[in-house]
């Protein structure tokens, strides 16, 4: 399995990570080395394997539905680059 | 240590900075209890090293402030006699952990200037027994590397030089000659406690972050079983791989530091309701009556022949001190190298994606929301990341999610199974070599074939891969005078077995001897 340029531009834009056209030659050659280091993993007979789901057993904990935490608005967006009464500000996500 | 007149004692030492710098933590404890030295002189002869230190790049923040005020409250509670587990003891952490109100970069640009404003749980649990904050150590960005290459801040210097290098001190504070890599993610941990710029460090391991560096620089370092310790605050790599240990100059100090580290959390689902043991008293056990596994795939091609004897050596120990030592077989060892390098970046791109510019962070102004996204991660991200945001994308991605990652995935129920078989045979621990070779130089590796680098972590990855507990212990040199490490894998939740069998390689091999500082 390689991957051509229009797919490294594909993924860097579902990974929402911008590449120059400088850029896309030199990914692709990095992610195919990994791509066919990774080829070796069809050797493998995995018929009737279950993917590892839980790396430890164990029953997930619950917890009541209450809340038990938060009314500290300002402590959350304290890091945020643009805010205004407590919301992030953001351009313009819809045309 | 004790004496009529403590001051008096201290002050007839040569250079009482040194000796206090090159304490063990259970002797520091002793000391303090016995009131040979403060918290607060422990604190300054650790911040007058680390300022002398400053070319080696271990620390990305000092916090000697801190420090002081952290070693006064220490030194008032120990006057009451009271204090914790670890009261009054210097600690580096890893920049991986949040520490409210003290930035946390994770080793990347992306976070700006993020100070988080709350405490991790591995942290937390340090605080709570007492122990003093020196700063935030340099780590490969997101925990992504094996050489702390990656970091945003620059690459860590080694304190470990080969025999007749060009490594010194420049006239301007900088380091001359191709010094060595510490290993990573955790190299400004290892490399901290190697050269004695605080008494332990915490340190984070998704695929050998801990043992890798901690073999490369002669120090103790343990992945303890995943969901021993709480990820809650800890900046999240790869969910089902990450676990949070210690690394330490001595067997008995990384078992200190874990029990503080260790326990239940709440707020990490992942986190095992067990209680913590006492792992220091475990130390003492001895091995015998314990079977020793020496699994035949760990023999790779192109392994050094120095590595291979000191394998051998570590058997022998064992069988010395009364261990039985068997031939086991781990047949899908070799898949586990590939299948982590779907899962481990799987995982990160996920857990990435919230590094966006919108709630902490860098932010590069865009023309809508995607524009801001892409920008700022390209901004932000470095490139060992990206690649591995970019692998972890494609296999998760629609077409590719059954033949990639659903694949990695099965491999990962496989090479558990393989541990799970032979401990059910009455294997109590398996021997391994930590790395493949011994420290490299910086630059030497990776800048061709990304494969190279990821290399490094043949030995360990298995061990994340099935969510087993894992510790490097330093069992000698190599010819050029490097430091050696062998590895140890034990059973889920048994991280007091592994303790008891370091500690016997750690009696064998004697304490190994860290370098002098030769970088102020």
């Amino acid at each position: 399995m390689s991957v051509d340029e229009k797919t490294v531009r594909r993924i860097a834009h579902l990974a929402r990570i911008a590449v120059t056209d400088a850029e896309v030659p030199h990914l692709q050659g990095e992610l195919n080395a990994i791509l066919s280091f990774v080829e070796q993993l069809n050797e493998v007979d995995v018929e009737g394997v279950e993917p590892m789901t839980s790396v430890t057993p164990m029953i997930m904990k619950k917890r009541e539905d209450g809340v038990t935490d938060g009314g500290y608005a300002d402590k959350i967006v304290q890091n945020a680059p643009a805010t205004e009464d407590n919301f992030f500000l953001v351009p313009k996500v819809i045309e | 240590m004790a004496g009529t007149c403590p001051a008096m004692t201290l002050k007839q030492r040569s250079s009482p900075v040194t000796e206090l710098t090159h304490l063990t933590i259970a002797e520091a404890r002793d000391g303090l209890k016995a009131k040979s030295f403060s918290a607060s002189e422990l604190a300054k002869a650790h911040i007058a090293a680390i300022e002398k230190a400053r070319a080696l790049n271990a620390y990305v923040l000092e916090t000697p402030e801190k420090a002081l005020a952290m070693a006064k409250a220490s030194d008032d509670r120990i006057a009451k006699g009271e204090g914790g587990a670890l009261e009054g003891i210097p600690l580096g952490i890893k920049d991986l952990f949040c520490t409210d109100g003290t930035t946390t970069t994770a080793g990347s640009k992306i976070l700006g200037n993020f100070h988080p404003p709350y405490e991790s749980t591995v942290t937390r649990n340090l605080w709570n027994d007492g122990a003093v904050m020196l700063g935030k150590l340099n780590l490969d960005e997101f925990a992504m590397g094996s050489s702390n290459e990656t970091s945003a801040f620059g690459p860590v210097v080694s304190p470990w030089r080969r025999e007749g290098s060009n490594v010194g001190a420049g006239t301007s504070g900088a380091i001359e000659g191709n010094h060595l890599v510490p290993g990573g993610s955790s190299g400004g941990s290892a490399a901290a406690v190697a050269a004695h710029l605080c008494l332990g460090a915490t340190a984070t391991d998704t695929g050998g972050s801990i043992r890798q560096p901690a073999a490369f620089t002669g120090t103790v370092g343990i992945k303890p079983t995943y969901g021993r310790v709480s990820r809650w605050g800890t900046v999240a790599f790869a969910s089902s791989l990450d676990q949070a240990g210690p690394i330490a100059r001595t067997v008995r100090d990384a078992a200190i530091m874990l029990r503080s580290m260790a326990g239940p959390d709440a707020k990490d689902t992942t986190c095992a309701d067990l209680p913590v043991p006492d792992f220091e008293a475990a130390i003492s056990r001895g091995v015998k009556g314990l079977k020793i596994g020496i699994p035949k795939e760990y023999r790779v091609d192109g392994m050094s022949p120095e590595i291979e004897q000191l394998w051998h050596q570590g058997a022998e120990w064992l069988r010395a001190a009364g261990a039985e030592v068997v031939e086991v077989s781990l047949p899908h060892t070799k898949y586990a190298l590939p299948a982590y390098y779907i899962v481990a970046p799987a995982e990160a791109s996920s857990n990435l994606a919230r590094y966006d510019g919108v709630r902490y962070g860098l932010r590069e102004n865009g023309k809508d929301i995607v524009d801001l996204y892409e920008k700022t991660r390209a901004a932000g991200f470095g490139r060992e990341v990206k690649r591995r945001i970019m692998i972890g994308t494609y296999v998760l991605s629609a077409g590719y999610y059954d033949a990639y990652y659903v694949r990695a995935q099965k491999l990962r129920t496989l090479i558990k199974r393989d541990f799970e078989e032979v401990y059910a045979q009455g294997v109590h621990a398996i021997l391994t070599p930590a790395t493949p070779s011994a420290a490299f130089g910086i630059g030497e590796k990776g800048s061709g074939d990304p494969v190279e680098m990821y290399l490094n972590d043949i030995f360990t990855v298995t061990v994340n891969m099935a969510g087993l507990p894992g510790i490097a212990v330093p069992a000698g040199l190599d010819s050029q005078g490097l430091p050696l490490g062998l590895q140890l894998i034990g059973r889920a939740f048994d991280e007091e077995t592994l303790f008891a069998t370091a500690q016997a390689i750690e009696d064998a091999a004697g304490r190994i001897k860290l370098p002098q500082a030769w970088w102020a």
